[in-house]
């Protein structure tokens, strides 16, 4: 537990001395959505009607940007091969990684999201759906993003290559998490969606650690 | 229980698998003639038009196998990288990136006949609708492991890192087979198999199945021989392709 602690404490730190790179993903989720309405059209109606997607898309496309790094520097200095060899169970250090990189890279985006949904002409009765669907989707979303980083740390250009791999396990999670936000704009009851997304979340909690550990171990091998 | 696992591992040797794929491919090699002609000319000739799209529902000839074999092909992918991980056996990482470019070929496959029905059935090539969607993320990944494949500088951790891969994308598969039950998709409900019966007429049926087989032998040949060719590029210095080479 101590170990777990001491983990936690270190990658806080470490996020919270750059704060250039934690600020990077949320100026790139404000651009991303700032870009509809200036390159479709400004008309209310139009940005009701595409606010859910478009918020959704592009706090897929913030989180995964900041995720490429998230083993990188430790694969590059070696600790994480002393990592690998600790007593505490590298599947659990992967969760505490992500959780940590999460509240760096997924919290705010999911923070900010009513102000974007305001700019969106989002309802404001539905945004507690809103930021409530994008903290349980950004969190599935960032074990997801920790597999593809774990698979590709150990190659020079790894950015495009770990789209490529995330993007496609990442649609179901888009797919209704913009389907919960686009009810709860029209006044229905998201449940379902909601249900769909946290048991998304279940599984990719349950399973994704082995998945990141194990992908690590075959990068330090290499 | 008493089960004797000497013929699995036998198959986890190269040049006995390599021999075994030379003898079996012919067989499925003709097998699959056999069938597509007679499913073609059933298909094409025998079975009568439909009463509500005409001829144009003969596609499904090549459609249905297609779409099957796409997913068959994920999961032969992903269960042989799944060996491959757990009892590292280097025979079950060729039968994977063998099997990859196939799949990936059998799904674009499925999705082109599709979007080629589509366009006078439904008025569209194209609709979001939840089987096609899942279908095309499933060429996507296809395209991911092919690619973290061949990204690593050591073809050996990117065989593995890539059956990592494998086995996370294999959540696809079952949401693509059900998808037309969970969602009300534009495509159709599964009509072949309902319960014990049918809901297709047996004169179109027969000549669907007949393609069915026809197709999965086609699949089956073509994947032993490309992972005879898979072999013989892995094991180029082992002393089995010298000797191969040597005798031919």
């Amino acid at each position: 537990m101590n170990a777990l602690r001491a983990l936690l404490h270190r990658d806080l730190t470490l996020a919270y001395r750059r704060w250039g790179e934690l600020m990077t993903p949320i100026l790139f989720f404000i651009l991303v959505t700032a870009l509809f309405p200036l390159g479709l059209s400004p008309r209310p109606e139009l940005l009701r009607e595409i606010a859910p997607g478009v918020v959704w898309a592009a706090a897929l496309l913030a989180g995964l940007l900041g995720q490429e790094s998230l083993f990188r520097s430790d694969y590059e200095d070696g600790c994480l091969e002393q990592l690998a060899l600790a007593p505490l169970p590298l599947e659990l250090q992967a969760l505490a990684r992500t959780f940590t990189h999460w509240l760096g890279a997924g919290l705010p985006l999911v923070i900010l999201s009513p102000l974007l949904g305001l700019l969106l002409q989002y309802p404001a009765a539905a945004m507690p759906e809103l930021a409530f669907g994008l903290l349980v989707g950004t969190l599935t979303l960032s074990l997801h993003g920790a597999i593809g980083a774990a698979l590709t740390v150990s190659l020079k250009q790894n950015g495009m290559l770990l789209l490529v791999l995330v993007l496609p396990l990442a649609v179901p999670v888009l797919i209704f998490g913009a389907q919960s936000a686009a009810q709860a704009a029209r006044g229905e009851d998201p449940s379902g969606a909601l249900y769909l997304l946290g048991a998304m979340l279940v599984l990719g909690l349950v399973l994704a650690p082995f998945a990141i550990a194990g992908a690590l171990r075959i990068s330090l091998e290499s | 229980m008493n089960i004797s696992w000497t013929w699995f591992h036998r198959l986890a040797s190269p040049p006995y698998f390599y021999r075994l794929a030379g003898r079996l491919a012919p067989w499925f090699g003709w097998l699959a003639l056999v069938c597509i002609v007679a499913g073609l000319y059933g298909g094409l000739w025998y079975a009568p038009p439909d009463y509500q799209q005409g001829d144009g529902f003969r596609i499904i000839y090549i459609h249905v196998p297609s779409a099957y074999l796409s997913m068959m092909g994920y999961t032969v992918l992903a269960v042989s990288a799944g060996i491959g991980l757990v009892w590292r056996m280097k025979m079950a990482h060729a039968v994977a990136a063998a099997v990859a470019p196939l799949g990936a070929s059998f799904t674009f496959l499925a999705l082109v006949t599709g979007s080629l029905w589509g366009k006078p059935m439904w008025g569209a090539y194209w609709a979001w609708d939840a089987r096609l969607t899942s279908e095309l993320i499933l060429l996507f990944q296809y395209f991911g492991f092919i690619a973290l494949s061949r990204a690593f500088e050591d073809p050996r951790s990117g065989e593995k890192a890539a059956a990592v891969l494998a086995l996370v994308g294999i959540v696809d598969v079952p949401i693509i087979h059900y998808s037309v039950v969970w969602w009300n998709s534009l495509h159709q409900g599964s009509t072949v198999f309902v319960g014990a019966g049918s809901d297709i007429a047996t004169s179109m049926l027969a000549p669907l199945l007949t393609m069915i087989a026809g197709f999965t032998a086609f699949f089956a040949a073509c994947l032993l021989k490309r992972i005879q060719l898979e072999l013989l590029e892995r094991e180029s210095d082992a002393a089995w392709v010298r000797q191969l080479l040597e005798d031919a």
